[in-house]
């Protein structure tokens, strides 16, 4: 019977750069689960962000709600931007390009390969402050912009975790 | 005063424990499980925790017997679907249908063969036609629950000393089960009476033996005589395996231990399902949604079908504070007229699929979850239909559609906890089904479905690609199949297997690719064929910045020239389509009749020799921004064929040097690039609120195509709450919307609707 693992931060900083080989992951999806895992990872993601705000919560690559000095919560992108509360839909604040064309399509597909865009369009979204492609939706035209996550921040830590919630040094 | 004969039969020994009905068990454990919140209220597992040891090898010796009954019982079969890609399944219930244990492959089956047993029950078939020891039952209706057809249910009640201890459930995926067209999961049936043989619930057999008129009957309802008949046997052999297993067990461990275990085993489930969710999630809610084509205006078929539609599905998980797991599809649109509809049944039990290969990766797959989960479905959706007239066939045209974007919602609590190895963008679309049917190379009256679509592309994961042409969502263990195989099986020769580059979505971590084949028909008479896929939508999102898989298309020519040019010599059409903007196949054959457009669902044609059609199997969904995967990693992609050199330079940003077909990239100019590629996103693109101006006078003026309006006006006429969040998220009037009845398009069956209900009050 496998035990339950547990991995140093090392371990979890290749895991977040991609560099572990397969039998690594394959043995760290099969163990159980870490239950250390958040803080660590959530420690390393901190070392390597040029901002002091602490980390609440890894919100998507890039992404981060953080804690700010004055109470708020706020989605923030590693490149510094901030983008809103994180109660609101971030994509809201972001910068759109929307590929509503067969030839923007085929920028991206090979022709017959891409959505057809009078059935679907490709909204790009992207960090006003460094241009990173955030999130990419597949709709039909008209579709209100996805709202995908909203995390129950407080419940996590205090019941879940039970861990106290970081805050601003 | 004389007895009446309801009265008589009112005092008639039940068959359950006790001398209760099915039925009266079947009510008390909904009832006591509802009530305590722990299956048959069971707040302790006092089995398990005084005797571990003992509850765990009876656990064992029943989950490693029902992976034995099907890894023998497979081999009965002749059917490639079955014996090759492992398309059944075999599971264990209570007397009132909850599932103890299950084995490995299509465990969707979990719930559907559950649902069989319940309708039996409900249906008070222990008076008429009466259970007794050694019947054998056969369920393959639907509408009592089924995936579709072609997943044909064997169904056994397992006795003790007159008692019913438990049941023994075995499927297959048969080949062909009598629809309007061949293939087990046609293109052609629009209503139920087009999708085959349907049988509900039947007694088929006694004394462990089938019986004659069922025997006859069957056999002539369907195509492929041979593969339902061994796969029948198959089911059987499987069952009896498990009765025997039961047996066995309670001979050792003694009927109250086995009765006192089942219920423990499954509360455990429940436990464990309960437990992994507060591992590995985060509470609160996740949205996503699923959009499918349905292109069948051009198609031969009745003229209220003849439409185009898109079939949504948005879902919304929500994790609860107490680690509660539902997930709510509010606003998803109306059943139609095709194959594509299905059951509550088949998409909550199809989940069970997907979180065991995730969320609860272990082999304690039972009804446990289901009681620790809730799912809004709403009546009239596509996936339960308010009309028993829908027609199931192709079900999973809309179902891994549905269930993908369910992956991408979990990943993001698995990304936000820093399990990055769990993370998967989604899935393929697992189609192009390639389906055919007639008098094949052996004369004999036959039919196919091509599994190689168990091989598509995986979703990429935050750490590493999605693995390419492998997996299917549904099985998690198929595979392509040998070509040699097929070719025994198919009149259909190989021209060739290829990676499809680009077909799985860009990204960091790329979707894993998709892949083709190319198949000439040969020797068959009388055979037609068709495909069955989703074509001009992407059906899933990627994730954090990667691309959603390539959509689909389909390629096929009849009546051509390749018997004249491998006569002459002459080069012939041979392996993949690899860069559909400069297409191959063409140039290398003449063809009276010459397909290549996004119609990738088709009916039946006639296909002879020298006919050519390609099978094109999906890629997945990619995660992260293209722009950030390691260059290296691009020039592998490129010289190994699995990108075009045009993507590898325009989307993900990369420059090359090409020296005897080998491409090396040039980092520093890339660095260079990538930039370059910024500064543009940012001048092309603009700030998304401003963008949201644009996009509501589109609306406000209806500026959309037909199917784009028809799947809102659907979605409307069912579901108040998505229509006021669409109004309120774009800030529409009030008096604006878009009704089914003025869009010209047919409307017959479309009797819910909250626009005319409102009217009429």
């Amino acid at each position: 019977m496998k035990k339950v693992a547990k991995y140093d931060k090392k371990r979890i900083a290749e895991l977040i750069d991609g560099t572990l080989e397969f039998y690594q992951l394959k043995d760290m999806m099969s163990s159980h689960k870490d239950p250390e895992r958040f803080e660590i990872y959530r420690e390393v993601l901190q070392d390597r962000v040029s901002w002091d705000d602490p980390i609440l919560l890894p919100y998507g690559l890039h992404l981060y709600i953080v804690q700010k000095a004055n109470g708020d919560r706020i989605v923030k992108c590693d490149c510094g931007h901030e983008f809103c509360d994180y109660k609101e839909n971030w994509k809201l604040h972001a910068r759109i390009f929307v590929r509503d064309t067969e030839e923007k399509m085929n920028e991206i597909y090979p022709k017959l390969m891409s959505p057809d865009p009078e059935w679907q369009v490709i909204r790009e979204y992207y960090c006003p402050g460094c241009a990173t492609q955030l999130e990419v939706e597949a709709v039909p035209p008209w579709y209100p912009i996805i709202l995908d996550f909203e995390p129950d921040i407080d419940t996590f830590y205090n019941e879940w975790i039970k861990k106290p919630l970081p805050t601003v040094k | 005063m004389a007895k009446t004969l309801t009265g008589v039969q009112k005092k008639k020994r039940g068959i359950g424990w006790d001398g209760k009905t099915l039925k009266e068990m079947r009510k008390e454990i909904t009832e006591i499980s509802k009530e305590t919140g722990h299956y048959a209220g069971l707040k302790t597992l006092p089995f398990k925790e005084s005797d571990p040891i003992r509850f765990e090898k009876i656990y064992s010796k029943l989950r490693g017997g029902v992976v034995h009954a099907r890894e023998t019982a497979k081999k009965v079969a002749a059917s490639p679907i079955v014996e090759q890609e492992g398309e059944l399944c075999f599971s264990l219930y209570t007397p009132e249908a909850d599932s103890i244990v299950t084995s490995t492959g299509i465990i969707i089956h979990v719930g559907t063969m559950g649902a069989a047993i319940k309708f039996m029950i409900e249906n008070d078939y222990e008076d008429n036609p009466g259970i007794a020891d050694k019947d054998i039952f056969c369920n393959n209706d639907n509408h009592v629950g089924n995936v579709h057809t072609c997943d044909v249910h064997t169904l056994v009640p397992i006795f003790w000393e007159g008692e019913v201890v438990g049941w023994a459930g075995g499927v297959t995926h048969v080949i062909d089960t009598g629809a309007s067209a061949p293939g087990s999961m046609p293109m052609g049936p629009v209503q139920r009476y087009d999708d085959g043989y349907q049988v509900t619930c039947r007694k088929i057999g006694q004394n462990d033996v089938l019986s004659k008129d069922w025997l006859l009957e069957s056999t002539r309802s369907v195509r492929a005589v041979k593969y339902w008949t061994l796969d029948e046997k198959t089911r059987i052999a499987g069952c009896h395996m498990i009765r025997d297993l039961v047996l066995d067990v309670i001979k050792e461990e003694g009927v109250d231990a086995y009765k006192q275990f089942m219920r423990e085993i499954i509360e455990d489930g429940r436990r464990g399902f309960v437990n992994q969710v507060k591992t590995m999630l985060i509470p609160g809610k996740y949205r996503q949604a699923s959009f499918v084509d349905v292109p069948f205006k051009d198609l031969d078929l009745p003229s209220f079908a003849k439409l185009n539609t898109i079939i949504h599905t948005p879902s919304e998980i929500t994790v609860h504070k107490d680690a509660q797991f539902e997930i709510d599809f509010e606003g998803a649109n109306r059943w139609g007229w095709h194959p594509f509809n299905a059951t509550p049944v088949s998409i909550t039990s199809g989940i069970w699929v997907m979180l065991s290969q995730t969320l609860v990766p272990n082999d304690r797959i039972n009804d446990g979850a289901y009681y620790a989960s809730k799912f809004g479905i709403p009546y009239g959706s596509w996936f339960n239909p308010d009309d028993i007239r829908s027609a199931h066939s192709n079900t999973w045209h809309a179902l891994v559609a549905a269930w993908s974007p369910l992956w991408r919602g979990l990943s993001r609590s698995y990304y936000g906890r820093g399990y990055l190895e769990e993370v998967n963008a989604g899935n393929a679309h697992t189609s192009n089904w390639l389906m055919g049917g007639g008098y094949d190379q052996y004369g004999q009256l036959s039919a196919m479905n091509s599994f190689e679509t168990s091989s598509c592309g995986v979703g990429a994961s935050a750490v590493q690609d999605g693995i390419s042409h492998s997996a299917a969502l549904w099985n998690p263990e198929g595979d392509m199949g040998d070509m040699e195989i097929w070719e025994i099986l198919e009149p259909l020769i190989f021209l060739g297997r290829q990676i499809l580059p680009g077909s799985g979505g860009a990204g960091k971590y790329r979707g894993g690719n998709g892949w083709q084949s190319l198949r000439l028909g040969w020797g068959a008479e009388e055979w037609t064929m068709f495909v069955a896929g989703a074509g001009v939508m992407a059906t899933d999102c990627g994730l954090m910045g990667g691309y959603p898989a390539s959509a689909g298309y389909r390629f096929q020519a009849n009546k051509t020239n390749i018997k004249e040019r491998i006569e002459k010599g002459l080069p012939i059409p041979l392996g993949g389509d690899v860069d559909p903007d400069h297409p191959t196949y063409e140039e290398n054959m003449d063809a009276e009749v010459v397909y290549r457009d996004r119609q990738a669902v088709s009916t039946q044609e006639q296909f002879g020799d020298y006919d050519v059609i390609m099978n094109y199997l999906r890629g997945g969904p990619g995660f992260g921004d293209p722009l950030e995967r390691n260059p290296k990693q691009v020039e592998e992609d490129l010289n190994e064929k699995y990108i075009l050199l045009r993507y590898a330079e325009q989307v993900y940003g990369c420059v090359f040097t090409e020296k005897n077909g080998v491409y090396t990239v040039d980092l520093q100019a890339t660095e260079q690039k990538r930039k370059q590629i910024r500064k543009e996103r940012l001048d092309r693109s603009q700030p998304t609120k401003e963008w949201m101006k644009g996009e509501r006078k589109q609306i406000l003026n209806e500026n959309a195509a037909i199917q784009v309006k028809h799947m809102y006006a659907q979605s409307f006429a069912l579901s108040e709450k998505f229509t006021n969040e669409f109004k309120s998220f774009w800030n529409i009037p009030e008096e604006w919307m878009i009704y089914e009845d003025d869009l010209g398009v047919p409307t017959l069956g479309s009797r819910i609707n909250r626009f005319k209900q409102k009217k009429k009050q």
